[in-house]
């Protein structure tokens, strides 16, 4: 737009068939989930669209950034709503970490007759808690057979996320000092860590399915295990594509030393994470 | 109408902005494409307010699926399964698809006019916030048309009802639900970085009008729990469709964390619905008042109190499930709390009343209903709030008195005073008044009629979401129920005037109400596609 100072872009296709294909992923999941495969090919068409709406719609942002539209006052909105976007993360694991508490704090102590709900325990008389839970009240849902020690692959995998992040901001202090060597290296090295992670943890996976017994129908364990780490997990996978999207930009030569949302947004977004993590180790594998 | 003066001198537009911007837009889509890919706030908040409007008839329609079923005792009409699916739907598509997207609406109109932005910061997103709307409402009443019908465990979903022994359209229900709260999320986000961002030079924060401040913290509010209802309904979806036990106490987990989990959500919610209702109302009433707003600054706190205390009082909702005596002692005294920041509301307005040269225009008719009507709802509030009191009331019709004297001459009153207040801005033409004063009086009159003997019926001991009653309680339904017709049937007044507002009628000048300061008055009637390209210099009244 001319004339004011403040960029507003004009009409977008972009918007309307990203709802359209969320809206036809969703259908297509719950006709999957409800009713069989037949829903797959529209789950399919939805995810796929979801992702070219993303990838030209950014696009379209990007040229406009490159092409100067944006000023200080535009910077500041993108920044605004990121910080707020991360804002809601935080709020959508809370809801989680409060379901472990709660679940650790009160409930399983109440089914064991502790407190004055103890009226509970006349359920299952003979149930006792204990946390991690193996034995859950019910008879007819198997607990986990055995849990993961956190000072083996949960420590590696902290400490490949702690890293990440030490090596993302020495990449972001690169770009800030206009060393693109250092950040072009720091960044690579950043998504293979990311990478790694991803790696381990599906191992984890894997682990908990056949040898562990840990399931999504463990139990009340199970359930907040795979909860939390699972939804830590798709975080994790969806912040490396955008640091490989970051590094895509930085080697086709985007960015000036001051002049880099798009790096900071994304390094906002893997920070959070990485945070979202430690509190993971701390609650879910450790305590 | 006999009051509005021409306009205030000096408007802050200029014809030779307004027509360099038409000749940069000569590439717009025209026809339907126009609305669909369009960027422009006022074009968006339009279709966000024919959208909720659209929804309110829809919900308006299973409401009076269930009063006509509930004229008489005994089964006449539905079967009970329908019947529950008409309570669930009619809540559900009232809040999430009424009131929420209206107030939405009005932001989207109102909040850049009024802080002298240009548009919202992020447009395109704003575009996608609303079009996630028809998408995710189409699927939440296409699951009516699905075997098992649609849900039937009312519209706050408690597990185990909602999980075990939900119709399997429930999976498809958590999906829309999904939608509708990414585009709330999205649509909070843009509206508090216009509000932080894009505020003309000069507007400091405590400039700003009670709207804009009202809808900052709703945004808040959002930002803050949608994610928490997504993240409950997602726990739903597994416990369906993947065997885990989040609400399956033989698992471990328990049936009760659900309910905390959702009215974590959804008492914050219940403020997201009221807070823009009453920021509405604090701009409307100082205007036909002809005084300042009294206690500007206290009004602001007493928002931003609400919204904290918000956060420390969910457990009201579940006096009755088993709570710790801790927990009821100390969810009773916060919620007890809220009143002293929501009476300094209410005095603050009758205080602007006092001694002002009042007229009686639609929106203030509207505005003064507001503010008796709605604080009848907070008085059977502060009655329900009192843990040994709600162990007789829990689940009876003296609770659907409660919300909806707080959300029908609430949040929809004041939101009708809003559509009145600005349709002037929007379509340049006045509301016809007679019309406009039939639709408030039979408004009036019916919501009274159909809520105020909920008290009584509930109070006799009548529990909410059945189908048929003792006949004791006959005499009320009946009552109940013709308030409801003619409720229902007196919105239709509201939307001729409001097409015949936007055909034709009174011509309105940019400043349509004589005592009315804020920034959008400076605008011509009706307001340019695109306005403040430049921003307006905003000059405060107090230093």
């Amino acid at each position: 737009m001319s004339g004011g100072s403040y960029y507003v872009p004009a009409s977008s296709k972009w918007p309307i068939l990203g709802s359209l294909a969320l809206g036809a992923m969703m259908v297509g999941a719950g006709t999957v989930l409800v009713y069989g495969v037949a829903g797959t090919p529209v789950m399919v068409i939805g995810l796929v669209g979801i992702l070219v709406v993303m990838t030209l719609w950014f696009r379209d942002v990007i040229r406009e950034s490159r092409r100067g539209l944006y000023n200080d006052q535009m910077d500041r909105s993108f920044r605004w709503g990121m910080g707020w976007f991360i804002f809601s993360e935080v709020m959508f694991f809370a809801a989680f970490f409060g379901t472990l508490f709660y679940v650790r704090t009160f409930a399983l102590p109440w089914l064991d007759g502790e407190g004055a709900k103890g009226v509970t325990a006349l359920l299952w008389p003979d149930f006792t808690a204990s946390w991690p839970l193996m034995n859950p009240p019910g008879s007819e849902i198997q607990g986990p057979k055995e849990t993961f020690s956190p000072w083996h692959l949960p420590l590696v995998n902290t400490l490949i996320l702690v890293s990440s992040s030490i090596t993302l901001t020495v990449a972001h202090e690169g770009l800030k000092e206009g060393y693109r060597g250092t950040v072009r290296h720091w960044l690579t090295g950043t998504v293979l860590l990311g990478l790694v992670f991803i790696t381990i943890q599906g191992f984890e996976y894997y682990e908990a399915y056949t040898h562990y017994g840990i399931t999504l129908q463990a139990g009340i364990y199970g359930a907040t295990f795979f909860l939390l780490t699972g939804f830590h997990g798709l975080h994790v996978i969806i912040g490396t594509i955008i640091l490989i999207a970051i590094l895509g930009r930085v080697l086709r030569g985007h960015f000036s030393a001051n002049d880099h949302f798009g790096f900071e947004a994304a390094a906002w977004y893997w920070h959070f994470v990485d945070a979202v993590w430690i509190g993971l180790f701390l609650f879910v594998y450790v305590f | 109408m006999a009051t509005h003066l021409p306009p205030k001198p000096a408007p802050q537009y200029s014809e030779a902005t307004a027509g360099g911007m038409a000749g940069a837009h000569h590439d717009r889509p025209r026809g339907l494409m126009r609305w669909v890919l369009t960027t422009n706030h006022k074009e968006i908040g339009t279709l966000y307010l024919i959208f909720s409007l659209t929804m309110f008839f829809i919900g308006g329609i299973f409401a009076m699926v269930v009063r006509a079923e509930l004229f008489q005792p005994g089964l006449q009409l539905v079967q009970p399964e329908f019947f529950n699916q008409m309570t669930t739907m009619h809540g559900l598509i009232m809040v999430f698809g009424a009131v929420m997207p209206a107030f939405v609406g009005l932001a989207n109109w109102m909040v850049p006019l009024q802080v002298g932005a240009p548009d919202m910061a992020l447009p395109r997103l704003n575009n996608f916030s609303f079009w996630l709307l028809p998408v995710a409402f189409t699927l939440l009443l296409a699951t009516l048309f699905m075997p098992g019908g649609g849900p039937d465990f009312g519209w706050t979903f408690y597990a185990p009802l909602s999980t075990t022994y939900a119709p399997p359209s429930t999976t498809f229900f958590i999906f829309s639900l999904h939608l509708a709260g990414i585009s709330s999320i999205l649509g909070a986000i843009n509206i508090i970085a216009t509000i932080l961002n894009l505020r003309a030079p000069g507007m400091r924060m405590m400039d700003m009008p009670l709207f804009v401040w009202t809808w900052l913290i709703t945004a808040f509010l959002l930002i803050a729990v949608m994610p928490v209802l997504a993240g409950v309904i997602t726990m739903m979806l597994l416990d369906i469709n993947f065997g885990t036990s989040f609400f399956n106490a033989a698992g471990g987990g328990d049936p009760v964390l659900f309910q905390h989990l959702f009215w974590f959500f959804g008492h914050p919610e219940v403020y997201i619905m009221i807070l823009p209702a009453f920021g509405i109302v604090s701009v409307i009433i100082p205007t036909f008042a002809r005084k300042r707003l009294f206690g500007y600054a206290s009004m602001v706190y007493a928002t931003a109190s609400i919204a904290i205390l918000s956060f420390l009082v969910w457990a009201h909702h579940m006096f009755i499930v088993g709570l710790p005596l801790v927990a009821e002692l100390f969810f009773m005294y916060t919620t007890m709390l809220i009143a002293v920041p929501t009476g300094v509301k209410v005095f603050n307005w009758i205080a602007t009343l006092f001694q002002g040269s009042i007229t009686f225009e639609p929106p203030m008719l509207f505005a003064l209903a507001f503010v008796v009507l709605f604080t009848i709802g907070g008085f059977s509030g502060l009655m329900l709030a009192i843990a040994p009191a709600d162990f007789q009331y829990h689940d009876t019709y003296f609770v659907v008195a409660h919300f909806h004297y707080v959300l029908v001459p609430g949040a929809v009153f004041a939101i009708m005073a809003g559509v009145y207040y600005w349709l002037p801005k929007w379509t340049g033409h006045y509301p016809h008044l007679r019309l406009a004063q039939w639709h408030f009086w039979l408004s009036v009159i019916g919501v009274n009629l159909t809520f105020f003997p909920m008290h009584f019926s509930g109070l006799a001991g009548m529990p909410r979401r059945i189908p048929d009653y003792a006949l004791q309680f006959a005499d009320f339904n009946m009552v109940t129920s013709l308030g409801a017709f003619l409720f229902g049937a007196s919105q239709l007044l509201f939307v001729a005037v409001v097409i015949l507002c936007i055909r034709g009628g009174e011509k309105a000048p940019a400043q349509a109400w004589e005592g009315a300061e804020d920034l959008e008055w400076t605008v011509p009637s009706p307001a340019p596609l695109h306005t403040f390209d430049t921003p307006p210099d905003f000059k405060p009244d107090q230093p």
